[in-house]
């Protein structure tokens, strides 16, 4: 009985780390589309978020019947809850990166025109360092990166109040491109709530192990700190 | 993977089931040419006055056994009365006071050489210390030898039936707050009392039939049983022994014959009687 | 909460084998408290000193200090009796005595207390209301304990115990011998009657622990490993030893 249940959690564990490749993969490919302008990508990406949320649920079913049936205590029952959560969150990180896709056509038409163009590179090389370093944090069941993912907010938070302070600028200067530098804001929205769901996804890694055996929480402690 | 004939297997099976069956036939087949043989010899022998007539003289018509019957009841029941109480204590002792090791080994001990005795030895045993010192055989005498053959086998069938009883109805009881002698008594003795007294009713039917003790103690009379203290008593066994053997007149024979069916038919009741007690006691769980 | 019963420093003794090392364990008054761990790891041993009922086998003893209300139970110059009416035992097998229903509630009752025909009725009658068990026996009070069903003839056990007024109860594994349709009645007993007494219960369930008790501890090999409210046990214990029980890894 015991068996069969370490291999469910196994089976659980690969579902969401496969989803969670293909997430990171889903929004590399939509920040790229919109520095280059490529619309064909961005309709793929928002044609595929149906696959997406089908193995959300599949994933979420899977933890609904392992909690039924084997009713999991302890550190079991954290892993279980903590997939949950992170199953959802990472969903809506899909959501994000098709909400960018969504921008891309118009991004790309006022692109012919001359225009200012919003620098996205930084922002959006630390927002998908940090969805890495949550992943490969919940990968490796490692605390360490999880408490750095958390300290990278800030600059990320910082940056999104930048560009809306550009983008207000730029709008007042220029009225009829109103429209490009408001993509552009809601572009740096998602990329701004893709960082904010890779801090809750460090969080419940650190949940999940902080609840762990004395000997082992106190050296993860003293390494976060 | 080559598969094992089921042959030997089955024969084997076959053969075992059909031994079985045939010790059981054969012991109940003996069983039954015994009740049967007893049954033929014996049914001529009874009439109404057989069971109402006190035995007679050789010679005397209109004999029966009716003083030898009570004479019976009377043997056995004392013999009961004697050795029932001291045999339940011991065999409370046995069981539910172990750590009188000493006391426990000694019982034991003094139990194992009783029922090893043979039943003759008893009886001379009685005689000499009962029968010659007060001067005359005696029916009481002959209770006193059959309790001693009782008092063993009591005492076992009570250890065992209260081993039966679980610890825990035990301890359920102390954890109330009963002492242990009322655990013992009214909680014990009372969940085993059917399988007390089936052991004493066993213990009565093995004995109603010994003969050896009581040729050496209550020895047999043609009057009526009243004198059982101070007197020979009839009494059933030694009326067949003596009918049977020691006389040479065919309605002797004969009234020995109805003797031993009445003995045969008493023993059985009494088996049948605890079987039913026993049974009931199953069926209340 | 208050404390009931706070065990110091014991050690239990099978003859020469030492089965209990240095338990110190605080029951809680009117709370359950689970004692849960792998087979033979002392769960039994340990709350059969409770009540002294270990004084049955000549070659077990007990050291160390079991304060009730703050006296020492083990001591000698206690009045067992009075003890064992104090601290109700149920058993694993349940055991009515041989005896009409009435009188099973009735004989320990009269032993303990001095009472006119109709107030032995009425407590009588109080203790099977406690248990969950009279109006299924109001019609049969004459009938004989042993006709009952077994999650019925555990309950009479515990009308039983709790006919005498006790103040804890030890429950030793109560209905691992019944059927779960019958446990779950006993189960729910159990939180009614923690408002009145103070519960103390062994058992091999782990999910009957979680489901009902306040506080959990955790045996193994005859030591106290960890104890704590069980909520916190059940998601998130403190000791490696623990967590593997109750996950499963072994035992």
């Amino acid at each position: 009985m015991k068996s069969h249940f370490i291999q469910a959690i196994r089976n659980l564990k690969d579902m969401l780390a496969n989803l969670a490749a293909k997430v990171e993969h889903t929004v590399h490919l939509a920040v790229e589309a919109v520095i280059n302008h490529q619309v064909d990508i961005a309709e793929q990406i928002i044609n595929q978020d149906n696959e997406i949320d089908r193995e959300e649920i599949a994933i979420e079913e899977e933890c609904l019947k392992i909690l039924a049936l084997y009713q999991p205590v302890a550190g079991d029952l954290r892993q279980v809850i903590t997939i949950l959560k992170i199953n959802n969150e990472i969903e809506r990180v899909a959501d994000m990166a098709v909400n960018i896709a969504e921008r891309v056509p118009d991004l790309a038409q006022f692109a012919e025109n001359q225009v200012d163009k919003f620098d996205f590179s930084i922002m959006v090389a630390k927002a998908c360092d940090m969805l890495k370093k949550s992943l490969d944090s919940l990968a490796y069941h490692d605390v360490v990166t999880a408490a750095e993912v958390i300290r990278l907010d800030d600059a990320v938070d910082d940056i999104h109040r930048d560009n809306y302070d550009v983008a207000r600028e730029q709008i007042l200067r220029h009225p009829a491109q109103a429209g490009y530098y408001l993509d552009c804001l809601t572009v740096s929205h998602c990329l701004e709530r893709i960082a904010d769901i890779a801090t809750n996804i460090a969080e419940d890694i650190i949940y999940l192990e902080s609840g762990n055996i004395v000997r082992h929480s106190r050296e993860g402690n003293n390494h976060a700190r | 993977m080559k598969k094992k004939t089921i042959f030997f297997r089955k024969s084997a099976d076959r053969l075992v089931r059909f031994a079985s069956g045939l010790a059981v036939a054969v012991a109940v087949a003996v069983m039954f040419w015994i009740i049967f043989t007893v049954f033929r010899h014996g049914s001529a022998a009874l009439k109404l006055s057989f069971f109402l007539n006190p035995s007679k003289p050789y010679g005397i018509p209109d004999g029966g056994i009716a003083n030898a019957l009570i004479g019976t009841v009377f043997i056995t029941f004392g013999a009961a009365v004697i050795a029932t109480p001291p045999a339940l204590l011991g065999g409370i002792c046995l069981s539910e006071y172990k750590e009188f090791r000493r006391l426990n080994a000694t019982l034991r001990f003094a139990a194992n050489v009783m029922m090893g005795m043979p039943s003759v030895i008893v009886g001379l045993y009685v005689y000499t210390s009962v029968v010659v010192p007060t001067g005359n055989f005696s029916g009481f005498a002959g209770s006193i030898a059959l309790a001693i053959i009782m008092f063993p086998v009591i005492m076992r069938t009570t250890e065992d039936m209260l081993g039966m009883v679980p610890y825990s109805l035990r301890e359920s009881a102390l954890a109330l707050g009963l002492t242990r002698t009322r655990t013992t008594i009214q909680i014990v003795c009372r969940s085993a009392r059917k399988g007390l007294l089936t052991g004493i009713l066993l213990a009565l039917s093995r004995v109603s039939g010994e003969t050896a003790p009581l040729l050496f103690t209550a020895l047999f009379a043609d009057r009526w049983p009243w004198g059982y203290f101070t007197q020979p008593t009839a009494n059933l066994p030694v009326l067949i022994t003596e009918y049977s053997t020691n006389s040479p007149f065919a309605e002797m024979h004969q009234a020995g014959w109805g003797a031993a069916l009445v003995v045969t038919v008493l023993v059985l009741a009494i088996n049948v009687a605890t079987r039913i007690i026993f049974r009931e006691k199953k069926h209340g769980h | 909460m208050a404390i009931k019963i706070q065990t110091k420093n014991l050690n239990f003794f099978y003859g020469e084998h030492q089965a209990l090392f240095d338990n110190d364990l605080t029951v809680e008054e009117n709370a359950i408290t689970a004692v849960i761990g792998p087979s033979g790891c002392g769960k039994s041993t340990h709350l059969r000193v409770y009540n002294r009922i270990f004084e049955l086998y000549r070659e077990q003893r007990a050291e160390g200090e079991v304060l009730l209300d703050g006296q020492n139970i083990l001591s000698d110059d206690v009045d067992v009796l009075e003890l064992r009416r104090r601290i109700g035992m149920i058993f694993q097998k349940p055991t009515p005595f041989p005896m009409s229903v009435f009188e099973n509630v009735a004989y320990p009752l009269r032993l303990h207390y001095k009472l006119s025909r109709s107030e032995l009725a009425d407590r009588v009658r109080q203790a099977l209301i406690g248990a969950s068990l009279w109006d299924e026996v109001k019609d049969k009070l004459k009938a004989s304990g042993l006709a009952l069903s077994g999650g019925q003839q555990q309950r009479l056990c515990i009308a039983r115990a709790i006919a005498v007024e006790p103040e804890v109860l030890l429950m030793d594994e109560p209905t691992s011998a019944i059927d779960p349709v019958a446990t779950l009645k006993i189960e729910e007993l159990m939180v009614t009657l923690k408002k009145q007494f103070t519960i103390v219960i062994v058992t091999h369930n782990m999910q009957q622990a979680a489901r009902i008790s306040d506080v959990t501890a955790f045996f193994y090999k005859g030591k106290i490993i960890e104890t704590g409210p069980t909520k916190q046990i059940f998601t998130n214990p403190r000791n490696r030893k623990t967590e593997e029980y109750i996950t499963g890894r072994f035992g």
